[in-house]
């Protein structure tokens, strides 16, 4: 995971902490002495205690306590009033909108993050573009060589990220799991795990054999990126920051946070944080897609 | 003696003496800790389950425990470094410590001291960008993420530890015997072989046993290069996940009190064990060595 250096950071929080001191500003600081209960999604929960520890820095009065469970542990816990912000991977469904209504809850979405998965070969690999059924059988190990989905003769060598990552938890249950989180469908045990998404690109750009995946970050020329098709009729995609926030790109998925009405006081503080520069920039180094 | 004198030596006596005790404590204290954590993951799997499973799932729902593969994977990393490295340090001690004309001994002896301080990241760093692809090129393997690679890398760390104490084991044979050989009219080559090579066994033993002891407890080097698939391993020539190597991965994100964050502890109550037993058969040899 590429990790900013920790002078930018500080650079960052200092440009956050002078654009806090201009007069003015001062006046929608949050309300003290409260703790803001952020709460949903497992993919998010890195994302949304990095967001939590920066903005505690610029409001140590306001105390922040994220947790995971999944989105709709989230939503859930919105409609029952034990959180005040959820987080989501997942648009509201119709019956959660009706469960608010009857509840006198107004969901309010806000898009803060796009997660978007890239799929790359070495450059010399003729293939340039997969289905989303061919990369689940890659993936799950049925096709052993890429002849047998158009290629060369070559052995396929998969490469995944460790269990550990977020990335690696998406693509198991969107790609080889085809969005049933619970499926029975695991990566081949030949995946090689690799500790992060920059060892998946070297050995990408050495290995003529080897299939990866990893955030939109990432791209580079020494890999190749494959233009991915949600079915057999549906056409080609290449991933892009465009093609990701317009959901075309079909291994992607918009992050959101549901408020209970207009956000306000402490959440509002901490939603404008999230859409701020520091906001966006805390996504990008967690290898999401920011939405600016 | 005066009186100011005595109790300085009595309190620093004492100090001593807890210093001593302070290691015996803390070995006990971390072995406790390790076994009371490890022991919960026995009420998710059977012991049997636990070291006889094929399949490390450790995140999915329900867990797959197995660590058949990671286990095969350390024995087959280290079985490969000892293959290499043992031999090779055995003859380098006897030529440091028996044939080496004296100045070149001097240089020899400093080379080793400087292998012994390369940091092992910086070891995994070399094998990850000139190791892996040569071995994929060389043996035209589908990637060069292999045990083998692994191996190597051990070689390296286990072979200062070998040849120091391997030079110190032939240093310790009485000289009597060399004299006496010689006095006999056996040759140079015949003293050494065989009259110089039985008296120090004992302690050339010992010290194969705690290079293999390093090489197994060893973890950054061999996560970088060993592409971590944890498959049951066929040869040196294939990917491999190691129990040092899972640990590391996964013990950052995995839940406190959850049945992959207890069968970490179960992995590390295992690789206890083992070095245990490696250190302990070395300590056998080395005791018998020094009443000879």
């Amino acid at each position: 995971m590429g990790r900013k250096s920790a002078g930018k950071a500080l650079a960052a929080a200092a440009f956050a902490a002078a654009l806090l001191a201009v007069p003015g500003t001062a006046a929608r600081a949050p309300q003290a002495g409260r703790t803001l209960q952020i709460k949903g999604s497992d993919t998010m929960v890195n994302l949304g205690q990095a967001w939590a520890e920066a903005f505690n820095k610029l409001h140590p009065e306001v105390n922040l306590a994220v947790t995971g469970g999944g989105s709709g542990t989230g939503i859930a816990a919105l409609l029952s009033g034990t959180c005040d912000i959820a987080e989501s991977s997942r648009a509201v469904a119709e019956k959660e909108i009706a469960q608010g209504k009857a509840a006198g809850i107004v969901f309010n979405e806000e898009l803060v993050a796009l997660d978007g998965i890239v799929i790359v070969v070495h450059p010399s690999n003729p293939i340039g573009a997969l289905t989303l059924d061919a990369l689940r059988e890659i993936f799950l190990g049925n096709v052993r060589r890429w002849k047998q989905v158009g290629g060369p003769d070559w052995p396929v060598v998969l490469l995944s990220r460790e269990v550990n990552s977020g990335t690696h938890i998406f693509f198991k249950e969107h790609v080889l799991r085809r969005g049933k989180s619970k499926g029975p469908e695991e990566f081949s045990p030949r995946a090689l795990m690799m500790p992060s998404s920059y060892a998946i690109a070297e050995e990408v750009s050495r290995n003529e054999n080897a299939i990866g995946y990893y955030g939109l970050g990432y791209i580079s020329p020494r890999q190749k990126v494959v233009a991915v098709a949600a079915g057999e009729k549906e056409p080609f995609i290449m991933p892009s920051l465009e093609t990701v926030r317009s959901g075309r790109y079909p291994i992607s998925r918009p992050l959101l946070l549901y408020t209970n009405g207009k956000p306000q006081g402490a959440v509002k503080a901490f939603i404008d944080f999230v859409h701020s520069a520091e906001g966006q920039e805390i996504v990008r180094r967690t290898d999401f897609v920011p939405i600016k | 003696m005066s009186r100011a004198r005595k109790v300085r030596e009595f309190f620093i006596e004492k100090l001593i003496l807890a210093s001593g005790l302070a290691s015996v404590v803390f070995v006990v204290l971390i072995l406790i800790f390790l076994l009371r954590e490890a022991v919960s993951v026995l009420k998710t799997v059977s012991l049997g389950a636990f070291l006889g499973g094929r399949f490390w799932y450790p995140i999915s729902d329900p867990a797959r425990l197995g660590i058949l593969p990671l286990i095969l994977g350390s024995l087959a990393v280290t079985l490969g470094a000892v293959v290499l490295a043992v031999p090779l340090g055995i003859a380098a001690a006897f030529y440091i410590a028996e044939v080496a004309p004296r100045r070149l001994r001097g240089l020899l002896k400093s080379c080793v001291e400087i292998l012994a301080a390369i940091p092992s990241v910086v070891l995994g760093f070399l094998g990850i960008t000139i190791l892996v692809p040569f071995l994929k090129n060389f043996l035209g393997l589908p990637t060069g993420l292999t045990a083998l690679a692994g191996s190597i890398m051990l070689a390296f760390m286990a072979l200062p530890t070998i040849i120091s104490i391997s030079e110190d084991a032939i240093n310790a044979v009485p000289r009597e015997y060399k004299e006496g050989a010689l006095a006999l009219g056996a040759t140079h080559w015949q003293t050494l072989h065989r009259v110089i090579i039985h008296g120090a066994l004992p302690g050339v033993i010992a010290a194969a046993m705690l290079g293999i002891g390093r090489v197994f407890g060893e973890t950054m080097a061999v996560m970088m290069v060993t592409g971590n698939a944890a498959a049951i391993p066929h040869g040196l020539l294939e990917p491999v996940r190691t129990l040092t190597a899972t640990i590391a991965a996964e013990m950052g994100e995995a839940a406190q009190g959850s049945p992959h964050y207890f069968a970490l502890f179960g992995i590390g109550v295992v690789l206890f064990v083992i070095s245990f037993l490696i250190n302990l058969t070395a300590d056998l040899f080395l005791a018998r060595s020094r009443k000879r």
